[in-house]
């Protein structure tokens, strides 16, 4: 089997808390131990409510941030304790599309030198065939050559975004990490931009880490999804695993708030309670168990380990959820 | 028949750009009926929330203005009324519940001052009454310490926290009309589902007409009794939820329920629809959603179709040659 191309194991993230021995500043515990491989040429969804770590796990592994404890490995490196400059050649490999359109394009630079300054930064390419390149994506990604003569205002979102990909696409990254690109830009225009990625995955043979809040989007794009919980990993399965079986009480919950839009079918809502806990104060135990409503003692006592319940199905739950069929299945094979 | 709360008739709304006037909505009529929840549904810049805030009376007086239609508020024309006559409507009997809670709530006013204000505005009670009163409402949209909720100041909250403040706010005076613009847009599914779930539950108790303002198709089919598309500041499809979803008629709509990804379908590539939406500067001359349509003949490059009823159906409406009224037959050819 070959080698992962991005391998977390473990990692631990906290923010603020004053550094001297009187701040009272309390500590943000935003990743709590998270573990997870990206195989090459496949697409990993990391999907979550808002507050949940999933943008911090991205820029983790673009060592945009660092990490307190736990090990980070890219391509078979080591690079959770490399410093700002050995990182740098690192990151041709490693490219971010955002979610923002608007926010992540300079507003005075033409869209041609922005798509050319990662060229610029990792390759010793001539302006001539910087500009051939350049023409060269905008093409692949939709857009004539034309188009790079203007000005970021002058794009539609869909455009801009189109625009943030192409420059992701520059340096033949290993890895894009793509942080709710889809999330600002209307339905009509999120289909063609999920479809442009999608063949452009096959062109290039690109790996995504494709981070998103949508869970009918990561099931589209991703082959494989983790679930994201206060800064943990509750579940991670094959997708069709995960959406035919859901283990974890809080995938079910999340699988079922989402609308459909088929006025014929009523969905079951499994309403949660309550709001997200703080992460300055996390729960004792298993950190979901505030909101389950399969709680038991057990689950405010001890934190769940994770575990494999079936093959390539991790999960971090004392008790995972079975439907009533399922669960003689299982009595007879235990 | 269920009594009629609102009727817009053949609005049409402009807005000042560059010395000229450009039209963002034009020609939409629609009503809602008491306890109804009518969905609005349309991508970004295309008139949703400007249909409303007209409705309201909301807009910048100076930068934009109604240049036709009527208003009209149990038979009422309320774009007639003067500014205090609208005051008293407002709030009193339409209602409207904002995208982002977090942003719609004053950050330098406890909660209580700001639920108390909406209720002694529009009731002469005595402030220990209103107070009452907020306790009571906040409590019947599923806040659990209503008590400290009332004492908190908005940032101390959550987007949640504060969308329910905001329906409490709403709801205070027992409005007839809902306008809820993207009331859920700014919130996580799981949280959504519970602010849908106490919406369904205001219209169920007090018999509320809401209107739905959103572009996720999958919360009006699972919200509303009827849906109004719309495209370019037009209304271009009219339908009963059930029907829209089963056969959509006009082909925005066909592209637009085609291109959301739907969960468990397990598909690779998508539907879309190609282009983007037109400026509002510069629309086209005929149907304003020809350059994208896939249907698109002459005739539509050269003069907009009307909203027709549908051939055989006695509540829809779409605004497309392929399904003008008297041209019925020819249409199931076209079907996709």
């Amino acid at each position: 089997m070959s080698e992962p191309v991005v391998s977390v194991k473990n990692v631990v993230k906290t923010f603020g808390g004053g550094k001297g021995f009187f701040s009272k500043k309390p500590l943000v515990h935003a990743i709590n131990g998270v573990s997870f491989d990206i195989m090459p040429g496949e697409t990993f969804g990391l999907v979550g409510e808002s507050g949940c770590g999933k943008s911090t796990t991205g820029r983790l592994i673009d060592h945009l941030l660092s990490s307190d404890s736990g090990e980070i490995w890219f391509d078979r490196k080591d690079i959770t304790k490399l410093t700002e400059n050995e990182m740098r050649p690192v990151r041709a490999d490693i490219q971010m599309i955002f979610q923002d359109p608007y926010g992540s394009l300079n507003p005075r630079r033409r869209i041609s030198d922005l798509i050319a300054e990662p060229l610029l930064i990792h390759t010793d390419m001539s302006e001539r065939e910087r500009q051939k390149e350049v023409n060269d994506l905008l093409r692949v990604v939709g857009l004539s050559p034309a188009h790079g003569e203007r000005y970021p205002h002058e794009f539609s979102g869909g455009q801009r975004q189109r625009i943030g990909i192409a420059r992701a696409l520059t340096v033949h990254p290993k890895l894009i990490i793509a942080d709710e690109p889809v999330s600002a830009l209307d339905v009509s225009i999120q289909a063609q931009v999920l479809n442009l990625m999608s063949k452009l995955q096959k062109d290039y043979n690109l790996t995504y880490l494709f981070i998103s809040h949508d869970l009918s989007v990561v099931e589209m794009i991703a082959d494989r999804i983790a679930v994201m919980y206060l800064g943990t990993i509750v579940e991670t399965a094959s997708k069709k695993e995960l959406f035919e079986h859901p283990r974890h009480p809080y995938t079910r919950a999340l699988l079922s708030a989402v609308p459909i839009p088929d006025p014929t079918k009523k969905s079951d809502r499994i309403l949660l309670k309550g709001d997200l806990p703080s992460t300055t104060n996390l729960p004792s135990g298993c950190l979901f168990h505030t909101r389950c409503r399969y709680c038991q003692e057990r689950c405010i006592r001890e934190r769940p380990k994770t575990r494999e319940i079936s093959k390539g199905h991790f999960i971090k739950c004392h008790y995972p959820v079975f439907d009533e069929d399922e669960k003689e299945e299982r009595d007879v094979s235990v | 028949m269920a009594e009629r709360l609102l009727d817009v008739k053949n609005l049409r709304t402009e807005f000042q750009r560059d010395k000229s006037w450009v039209t963002a909505v034009n020609e939409v009529s629609f009503h809602i009926d008491r306890g109804e929840i009518v969905g609005l549904v349309g991508e970004s810049g295309c008139g949703k929330s400007v249909t409303s805030l007209s409705v309201m009376r909301l807009l910048p007086p100076k930068t934009s203005r109604i240049s036709e239609g009527k208003v009209l508020f149990h038979g009422k024309d309320i774009l007639k009324d003067n500014k205090k006559e609208m005051k008293k409507i407002r709030g009193r009997e339409i209602s409207m519940i904002f995208q982002e809670p977090m942003n719609s709530l004053n950050p330098c006013m406890r909660i209580s001052k700001q639920i108390i204000e909406a209720i002694l505005l529009h009731n002469d009670i005595s402030k220990g009454e209103a107070h009452r009163r907020a306790f009571d409402v906040l409590k019947s949209v599923g806040i659990p310490d209503p008590e400290m909720t009332l004492n908190s100041y908005p940032h101390q909250l959550s987007g949640g926290m504060c969308q329910r403040v905001m329906i409490a706010m709403a709801m205070s005076c027992e409005p007839e009309l809902l306008i809820a613009d993207e009331p859920t847009t700014a919130l996580d599914v799981t949280i959504q589902a519970q602010i849908l779930e106490l919406m369904e539950g205001i219209k169920e108790k007090r018999n509320t007409g809401i209107l739905m303002i959103t572009h996720d198709l999958g919360v009006v089919a699972e919200m509303c009794s009827r849906i109004i598309v719309m495209y370019a500041g037009r209304i271009v499809e009219e339908a009963p939820v059930k029907e829209l979803f089963a056969s959509p008629k006009h082909p925005y709509t066909q592209g637009l329920i085609e291109s959301v990804p739907k969960l468990g379908s397990d598909v690779s590539s998508l539907p879309f629809i190609p282009g983007s939406v037109p400026d509002l500067a510069s629309m086209p001359k005929g149907c304003k959603f020809a350059p994208r349509c896939k249907y698109a003949m002459d005739i539509c490059r050269q003069k907009e179709p009307d909203l027709t009823p549908v051939y055989g159906s006695g509540n829809r409406r779409c605004r497309c040659v392929l399904h003008d009224g008297d041209k019925g037959d020819k249409k199931e050819e076209v079907k996709v």
